[in-house]
Protein backbone atom coordinates (compact mmCIF):
# COMPACT_ATOMS: atom_id res chain seq x y z
CA UNK A 1 0.00 0.00 0.00
CA UNK A 2 1.37 3.74 -1.07
CA UNK A 3 0.53 7.20 0.56
CA UNK A 4 -3.01 6.78 -1.63
CA UNK A 5 -4.10 4.36 1.38
CA UNK A 6 -6.71 2.84 -0.90
CA UNK A 7 -7.31 -0.30 0.74
CA UNK A 8 -8.24 1.31 3.63
CA UNK A 9 -11.44 2.88 2.08
CA UNK A 10 -14.50 0.92 2.49
CA UNK A 11 -14.72 0.89 -1.27
CA UNK A 12 -15.19 -2.62 -3.32
CA UNK A 13 -12.61 -3.54 -6.71
CA UNK A 14 -15.63 -2.34 -8.51
CA UNK A 15 -16.64 0.26 -7.06
CA UNK A 16 -12.87 1.68 -7.30
CA UNK A 17 -13.23 0.60 -11.23
CA UNK A 18 -16.38 2.70 -11.33
CA UNK A 19 -14.37 5.85 -9.75
CA UNK A 20 -10.76 5.20 -11.37
CA UNK A 21 -13.18 5.23 -14.72
CA UNK A 22 -15.38 7.99 -13.81
CA UNK A 23 -12.16 10.51 -13.00
CA UNK A 24 -9.75 9.38 -15.94
CA UNK A 25 -13.31 10.65 -18.44
CA UNK A 26 -13.82 13.62 -16.46
CA UNK A 27 -9.71 14.55 -16.63
CA UNK A 28 -8.99 13.23 -20.19
CA UNK A 29 -11.04 15.99 -21.94
CA UNK A 30 -10.38 18.80 -19.67
CA UNK A 31 -6.76 18.40 -19.00
CA UNK A 32 -6.14 20.77 -21.94
CA UNK A 33 -2.37 21.19 -20.83
CA UNK A 34 -1.38 18.10 -21.56
CA UNK A 35 -2.59 17.51 -24.82
CA UNK A 36 -0.15 20.10 -26.05
CA UNK A 37 2.87 20.20 -24.10
CA UNK A 38 6.03 17.75 -23.18
CA UNK A 39 5.12 15.21 -20.32
CA UNK A 40 8.04 13.58 -18.58
CA UNK A 41 7.50 11.14 -16.19
CA UNK A 42 5.70 10.08 -13.32
CA UNK A 43 8.70 10.15 -11.60
CA UNK A 44 6.78 9.11 -8.43
CA UNK A 45 5.86 10.87 -5.01
CA UNK A 46 8.59 11.03 -3.50
CA UNK A 47 10.30 12.60 -6.22
CA UNK A 48 10.74 16.55 -5.18
CA UNK A 49 12.42 18.70 -7.72
CA UNK A 50 13.04 19.13 -11.48
CA UNK A 51 16.59 19.79 -12.56
CA UNK A 52 17.54 23.19 -13.92
CA UNK A 53 20.99 22.68 -14.61
CA UNK A 54 21.71 25.78 -13.34
CA UNK A 55 23.81 27.59 -10.51
CA UNK A 56 23.48 30.36 -7.67
CA UNK A 57 25.98 32.24 -6.15
CA UNK A 58 27.24 31.07 -2.75
CA UNK A 59 28.76 34.11 -0.31
CA UNK A 60 31.79 31.38 0.38
CA UNK A 61 33.14 28.35 0.91
CA UNK A 62 33.29 26.69 3.98
CA UNK A 63 37.32 27.03 3.86
CA UNK A 64 39.86 29.00 2.21
CA UNK A 65 40.79 28.22 -1.45
CA UNK A 66 37.91 26.66 -2.63
CA UNK A 67 34.59 28.22 -4.83
CA UNK A 68 31.06 27.35 -4.02
CA UNK A 69 28.17 27.47 -6.15
CA UNK A 70 24.80 25.97 -5.25
CA UNK A 71 22.10 23.95 -7.49
CA UNK A 72 18.85 25.63 -8.32
CA UNK A 73 16.12 23.14 -8.59
CA UNK A 74 12.47 23.62 -9.50
CA UNK A 75 10.45 22.52 -6.58
CA UNK A 76 7.07 20.23 -7.61
CA UNK A 77 4.10 21.11 -6.86
CA UNK A 78 1.07 19.33 -5.22
CA UNK A 79 -2.49 19.73 -6.21
CA UNK A 80 -5.30 18.08 -4.48
CA UNK A 81 -8.84 18.37 -4.75
CA UNK A 82 -11.03 16.75 -1.93
CA UNK A 83 -14.77 14.90 -2.66
CA UNK A 84 -17.17 13.51 -0.52
CA UNK A 85 -19.17 10.20 -2.00
CA UNK A 86 -22.53 8.14 -0.25
CA UNK A 87 -21.66 5.12 1.05
CA UNK A 88 -25.15 4.66 0.44
CA UNK A 89 -24.51 5.01 -3.05
CA UNK A 90 -21.57 3.00 -3.54
CA UNK A 91 -23.36 0.17 -2.37
CA UNK A 92 -25.83 0.32 -4.44
CA UNK A 93 -23.27 0.88 -7.32
CA UNK A 94 -21.96 -2.90 -6.00
CA UNK A 95 -25.25 -3.94 -6.28
CA UNK A 96 -25.40 -2.97 -10.13
CA UNK A 97 -26.67 0.11 -9.96
CA UNK A 98 -25.31 2.57 -12.87
CA UNK A 99 -27.11 5.29 -12.08
CA UNK A 100 -24.43 6.06 -9.12
CA UNK A 101 -24.12 9.77 -7.91
CA UNK A 102 -20.72 11.01 -8.72
CA UNK A 103 -21.18 14.36 -9.05
CA UNK A 104 -18.94 15.28 -6.14
CA UNK A 105 -15.76 13.27 -7.94
CA UNK A 106 -16.93 15.28 -11.45
CA UNK A 107 -16.29 18.63 -9.49
CA UNK A 108 -13.54 17.84 -8.25
CA UNK A 109 -11.70 16.31 -11.65
CA UNK A 110 -13.01 19.11 -13.33
CA UNK A 111 -11.32 21.53 -10.67
CA UNK A 112 -8.00 20.28 -10.60
CA UNK A 113 -8.03 19.80 -14.18
CA UNK A 114 -8.71 23.59 -14.00
CA UNK A 115 -5.87 24.45 -11.61
CA UNK A 116 -3.48 22.45 -13.42
CA UNK A 117 -4.23 24.47 -16.84
CA UNK A 118 -4.27 27.66 -15.42
CA UNK A 119 -0.94 26.71 -13.73
CA UNK A 120 0.47 25.78 -17.01
CA UNK A 121 -1.30 28.64 -19.31
CA UNK A 122 -1.05 31.89 -17.00
CA UNK A 123 1.27 30.69 -13.89
CA UNK A 124 0.34 30.17 -10.44
CA UNK A 125 2.23 33.07 -8.43
CA UNK A 126 5.29 31.78 -6.23
CA UNK A 127 5.27 28.66 -7.90
CA UNK A 128 4.96 27.96 -11.38
CA UNK A 129 5.66 30.72 -14.27
CA UNK A 130 3.37 30.04 -16.76
CA UNK A 131 3.91 29.81 -20.90
CA UNK A 132 2.01 33.50 -21.39
CA UNK A 133 3.61 34.72 -18.52
CA UNK A 134 6.80 33.67 -19.76
CA UNK A 135 6.33 34.44 -23.52
CA UNK A 136 7.86 37.85 -25.09
CA UNK A 137 5.60 38.37 -27.68
CA UNK A 138 3.23 41.24 -27.40
CA UNK A 139 -0.59 39.58 -26.30
CA UNK A 140 -2.33 39.86 -28.91
CA UNK A 141 -6.21 41.13 -28.67
CA UNK A 142 -9.40 38.71 -29.81
CA UNK A 143 -11.97 40.76 -30.85
CA UNK A 144 -15.42 40.50 -30.13
CA UNK A 145 -16.07 39.26 -33.36
CA UNK A 146 -15.33 35.67 -34.53
CA UNK A 147 -14.78 37.22 -38.06
CA UNK A 148 -11.16 38.27 -36.95
CA UNK A 149 -10.16 34.88 -35.47
CA UNK A 150 -8.03 33.79 -38.37
CA UNK A 151 -6.14 36.43 -38.94
CA UNK A 152 -5.38 36.55 -34.99
CA UNK A 153 -4.60 33.35 -35.03
CA UNK A 154 -2.55 33.39 -38.79
CA UNK A 155 -0.86 36.84 -37.18
CA UNK A 156 0.14 35.04 -34.24
CA UNK A 157 1.84 31.89 -35.98
CA UNK A 158 3.37 34.62 -38.43
CA UNK A 159 4.92 36.05 -35.12
CA UNK A 160 6.24 32.18 -33.78
CA UNK A 161 7.54 31.97 -37.82
CA UNK A 162 9.52 35.62 -37.36
CA UNK A 163 11.11 34.04 -34.27
CA UNK A 164 12.49 30.69 -35.52
CA UNK A 165 9.78 29.01 -34.25
CA UNK A 166 8.49 25.46 -36.37
CA UNK A 167 5.47 24.14 -36.32
CA UNK A 168 3.09 22.41 -36.25
CA UNK A 169 1.18 24.86 -34.30
CA UNK A 170 -1.72 24.25 -31.29
CA UNK A 171 -4.29 26.30 -30.04
CA UNK A 172 -5.93 25.99 -26.78
CA UNK A 173 -9.07 28.26 -26.39
CA UNK A 174 -11.01 28.93 -23.43
CA UNK A 175 -14.31 28.10 -22.32
CA UNK A 176 -16.05 30.86 -24.47
CA UNK A 177 -13.62 31.06 -27.04
CA UNK A 178 -14.17 27.48 -28.15
CA UNK A 179 -17.82 27.56 -27.85
CA UNK A 180 -18.00 30.68 -30.66
CA UNK A 181 -15.47 29.11 -32.62
CA UNK A 182 -16.97 25.61 -32.45
CA UNK A 183 -20.82 27.33 -33.23
CA UNK A 184 -19.29 29.76 -36.02
CA UNK A 185 -19.48 29.02 -39.63
CA UNK A 186 -17.86 31.82 -41.91
CA UNK A 187 -18.89 33.09 -44.94
CA UNK A 188 -20.12 30.82 -47.57
CA UNK A 189 -20.69 28.02 -44.77
CA UNK A 190 -17.23 26.97 -44.08
CA UNK A 191 -16.48 25.80 -40.47
CA UNK A 192 -14.32 28.32 -38.74
CA UNK A 193 -13.18 25.49 -36.55
CA UNK A 194 -11.41 24.03 -39.81
CA UNK A 195 -10.16 27.44 -40.83
CA UNK A 196 -8.17 27.31 -37.78
CA UNK A 197 -6.97 23.55 -38.11
CA UNK A 198 -5.37 24.76 -41.95
CA UNK A 199 -3.69 27.38 -40.31
CA UNK A 200 -2.32 25.48 -37.77
CA UNK A 201 -1.49 22.49 -38.62
CA UNK A 202 -1.82 21.42 -35.21
CA UNK A 203 -5.08 20.60 -32.97
CA UNK A 204 -7.13 23.01 -31.30
CA UNK A 205 -8.41 21.85 -27.59
CA UNK A 206 -10.95 23.08 -25.34
CA UNK A 207 -8.84 24.53 -22.26
CA UNK A 208 -10.94 25.19 -18.95
CA UNK A 209 -9.61 27.67 -16.78
CA UNK A 210 -7.46 29.51 -20.23
CA UNK A 211 -8.82 33.07 -20.41
CA UNK A 212 -8.66 34.08 -24.11
CA UNK A 213 -6.60 31.72 -26.32
CA UNK A 214 -2.98 30.37 -26.53
CA UNK A 215 -1.10 29.49 -29.93
CA UNK A 216 2.00 27.30 -29.27
CA UNK A 217 4.42 24.90 -31.47
CA UNK A 218 4.04 21.39 -30.92
CA UNK A 219 7.46 20.27 -31.86
CA UNK A 220 8.85 19.50 -28.81
CA UNK A 221 11.22 20.91 -26.46
CA UNK A 222 9.46 23.94 -25.32
CA UNK A 223 7.16 23.51 -22.25
CA UNK A 224 8.12 20.63 -19.99
CA UNK A 225 5.63 19.28 -17.30
CA UNK A 226 7.15 16.95 -15.42
CA UNK A 227 5.06 14.47 -13.36
CA UNK A 228 6.06 13.15 -9.87
CA UNK A 229 2.58 11.06 -9.19
CA UNK A 230 0.35 11.80 -11.87
CA UNK A 231 -3.25 12.47 -11.31
CA UNK A 232 -4.47 9.50 -8.29
CA UNK A 233 -7.74 8.62 -6.05
CA UNK A 234 -6.16 8.62 -2.76
CA UNK A 235 -8.47 8.06 0.77
CA UNK A 236 -8.99 10.20 3.03
CA UNK A 237 -11.43 9.15 5.95
CA UNK A 238 -14.98 7.63 6.60
CA UNK A 239 -17.59 7.35 8.75
CA UNK A 240 -20.99 6.07 8.60
CA UNK A 241 -22.86 8.12 5.53
CA UNK A 242 -19.42 9.21 3.70
CA UNK A 243 -16.23 8.13 2.47
CA UNK A 244 -13.62 11.20 1.78
CA UNK A 245 -11.23 10.95 -0.61
CA UNK A 246 -9.59 13.27 -2.93
CA UNK A 247 -7.71 13.34 -6.56
CA UNK A 248 -3.88 14.40 -6.45
CA UNK A 249 -0.77 15.47 -8.42
CA UNK A 250 2.57 16.35 -8.08
CA UNK A 251 4.19 18.13 -10.91
CA UNK A 252 6.15 20.81 -11.83
CA UNK A 253 6.28 23.06 -15.31
CA UNK A 254 9.34 25.22 -17.08
CA UNK A 255 9.02 27.00 -20.36
CA UNK A 256 12.66 26.44 -21.89
CA UNK A 257 11.78 28.34 -25.23
CA UNK A 258 9.38 31.31 -23.89
CA UNK A 259 9.40 32.60 -27.82
CA UNK A 260 7.44 29.46 -28.39
CA UNK A 261 4.08 31.05 -27.63
CA UNK A 262 1.67 33.58 -28.16
CA UNK A 263 -0.95 34.60 -25.71
CA UNK A 264 -4.59 35.88 -27.41
CA UNK A 265 -6.11 37.90 -24.69
CA UNK A 266 -9.94 38.39 -24.55
CA UNK B 1 19.90 7.08 -43.40
CA UNK B 2 16.20 5.95 -43.08
CA UNK B 3 13.46 6.68 -40.39
CA UNK B 4 11.94 3.17 -40.51
CA UNK B 5 10.93 3.00 -36.92
CA UNK B 6 8.25 5.07 -37.81
CA UNK B 7 4.78 3.62 -38.71
CA UNK B 8 2.73 7.07 -39.13
CA UNK B 9 4.13 10.11 -41.12
CA UNK B 10 6.91 11.68 -38.52
CA UNK B 11 5.59 15.00 -38.67
CA UNK B 12 2.56 14.20 -37.31
CA UNK B 13 3.83 12.80 -34.12
CA UNK B 14 4.48 14.04 -30.76
CA UNK B 15 8.00 14.45 -29.39
CA UNK B 16 7.60 11.81 -27.01
CA UNK B 17 5.97 8.99 -29.35
CA UNK B 18 9.24 9.49 -31.54
CA UNK B 19 11.24 9.06 -28.97
CA UNK B 20 9.16 5.99 -28.10
CA UNK B 21 9.39 4.94 -31.69
CA UNK B 22 13.24 5.49 -31.16
CA UNK B 23 13.90 3.64 -28.14
CA UNK B 24 11.69 0.54 -29.35
CA UNK B 25 13.78 0.58 -32.48
CA UNK B 26 17.16 0.84 -30.39
CA UNK B 27 15.37 -2.34 -28.28
CA UNK B 28 15.00 -4.45 -31.32
CA UNK B 29 18.06 -3.74 -32.77
CA UNK B 30 20.29 -5.00 -29.25
CA UNK B 31 17.76 -7.93 -29.58
CA UNK B 32 18.69 -8.62 -32.75
CA UNK B 33 22.36 -8.42 -31.93
CA UNK B 34 22.74 -10.35 -28.42
CA UNK B 35 21.17 -13.37 -30.83
CA UNK B 36 23.96 -12.60 -33.90
CA UNK B 37 26.74 -12.40 -30.80
CA UNK B 38 25.63 -16.09 -29.81
CA UNK B 39 25.15 -17.90 -32.92
CA UNK B 40 28.86 -16.09 -33.53
CA UNK B 41 29.55 -17.39 -30.34
CA UNK B 42 28.58 -21.01 -30.86
CA UNK B 43 30.83 -21.86 -34.00
CA UNK B 44 33.71 -19.99 -32.70
CA UNK B 45 37.18 -22.12 -31.49
CA UNK B 46 39.48 -19.40 -31.56
CA UNK B 47 39.55 -18.56 -27.55
CA UNK B 48 40.84 -14.86 -28.22
CA UNK B 49 37.98 -14.46 -30.49
CA UNK B 50 35.20 -15.91 -28.07
CA UNK B 51 36.70 -13.57 -25.18
CA UNK B 52 35.96 -10.73 -27.55
CA UNK B 53 32.29 -11.84 -28.73
CA UNK B 54 31.75 -12.45 -25.08
CA UNK B 55 32.68 -8.65 -23.94
CA UNK B 56 30.67 -7.49 -27.02
CA UNK B 57 27.59 -9.20 -25.83
CA UNK B 58 27.88 -7.97 -22.18
CA UNK B 59 27.79 -4.43 -24.22
CA UNK B 60 24.09 -5.66 -25.51
CA UNK B 61 22.75 -7.09 -22.14
CA UNK B 62 23.18 -3.93 -21.03
CA UNK B 63 21.92 -1.15 -23.75
CA UNK B 64 19.13 -4.50 -24.28
CA UNK B 65 18.57 -3.38 -20.53
CA UNK B 66 18.37 0.29 -20.39
CA UNK B 67 16.38 0.41 -24.00
CA UNK B 68 13.85 -1.58 -21.76
CA UNK B 69 13.73 -0.10 -18.66
CA UNK B 70 13.35 3.69 -20.44
CA UNK B 71 10.11 2.06 -22.56
CA UNK B 72 8.75 0.58 -19.15
CA UNK B 73 8.96 4.17 -17.13
CA UNK B 74 7.21 5.64 -19.87
CA UNK B 75 4.96 3.16 -20.42
CA UNK B 76 2.66 2.28 -17.24
CA UNK B 77 0.65 -0.49 -18.42
CA UNK B 78 3.27 -1.94 -20.04
CA UNK B 79 5.57 -1.60 -16.34
CA UNK B 80 2.63 -3.54 -14.53
CA UNK B 81 2.58 -6.41 -16.61
CA UNK B 82 6.29 -7.01 -16.77
CA UNK B 83 6.18 -6.46 -13.26
CA UNK B 84 4.50 -9.83 -12.80
CA UNK B 85 6.28 -11.34 -15.64
CA UNK B 86 9.77 -10.50 -15.01
CA UNK B 87 12.27 -11.96 -12.31
CA UNK B 88 9.72 -14.50 -10.85
CA UNK B 89 9.82 -18.06 -10.64
CA UNK B 90 7.63 -20.59 -12.20
CA UNK B 91 5.93 -21.31 -15.43
CA UNK B 92 6.68 -17.68 -17.87
CA UNK B 93 3.43 -18.12 -19.39
CA UNK B 94 0.78 -18.39 -15.94
CA UNK B 95 2.77 -15.78 -14.71
CA UNK B 96 2.19 -13.46 -17.87
CA UNK B 97 -1.54 -14.83 -18.51
CA UNK B 98 -1.84 -13.39 -14.74
CA UNK B 99 0.02 -10.44 -14.81
CA UNK B 100 -2.17 -9.37 -17.74
CA UNK B 101 -5.13 -10.16 -15.32
CA UNK B 102 -3.55 -8.10 -12.88
CA UNK B 103 -3.05 -5.19 -14.51
CA UNK B 104 -5.99 -4.70 -16.44
CA UNK B 105 -9.14 -7.15 -14.94
CA UNK B 106 -8.59 -8.80 -11.53
CA UNK B 107 -8.41 -5.39 -9.01
CA UNK B 108 -7.00 -3.38 -12.10
CA UNK B 109 -8.90 -0.60 -10.81
CA UNK B 110 -9.27 -1.81 -7.57
CA UNK B 111 -7.38 -0.76 -4.11
CA UNK B 112 -4.08 -0.58 -5.35
CA UNK B 113 -5.16 1.76 -8.37
CA UNK B 114 -5.59 1.13 -11.82
CA UNK B 115 -1.47 0.69 -12.01
CA UNK B 116 1.52 0.31 -9.99
CA UNK B 117 1.82 3.42 -8.78
CA UNK B 118 -1.82 3.83 -7.77
CA UNK B 119 -2.37 6.63 -10.24
CA UNK B 120 -4.71 6.55 -12.77
CA UNK B 121 -2.26 6.51 -15.25
CA UNK B 122 -3.30 9.60 -17.29
CA UNK B 123 -0.22 10.70 -18.42
CA UNK B 124 0.40 12.64 -21.95
CA UNK B 125 -2.13 13.56 -23.90
CA UNK B 126 -0.85 14.56 -26.94
CA UNK B 127 -2.84 13.03 -29.66
CA UNK B 128 -5.64 12.82 -27.74
CA UNK B 129 -9.42 13.79 -29.40
CA UNK B 130 -9.98 17.79 -27.93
Amino acid sequence: MNHLLRSHAPISDSGWELLDSEARERLTSALAARKLIDFSGPHGWEYSATNLGRTSPLGKAPSRGVSALKRRVLPLVELRASFELSRSELRDADRGADDMDVGALDKAAHEIAVAENVAVFHGWDGAITGIGEASPHEAVKLGDSTEGYPGQVAGAVEQLLCSGITGPYGLALGREQYRTVVETAEHGGYPLLDHLHKILEGPIVWAPGVKGAVVLSLRGGDFVFESGQDLSIGYDSHDGEVVRLYLEESFSFHVATPEAAVVLKP
Amino acid sequence: MGFDQYHEPPEELPADIRTFARLCASLTEEAEALGWYEQRIAVETDPQALAIMRDAQGEEFKHFSMDLEFLLRRTPPWRAVAHGILFQEGDIVERGEQAEAEAFDEGGSGAQGSYEDGSLAIGSLKGAPR
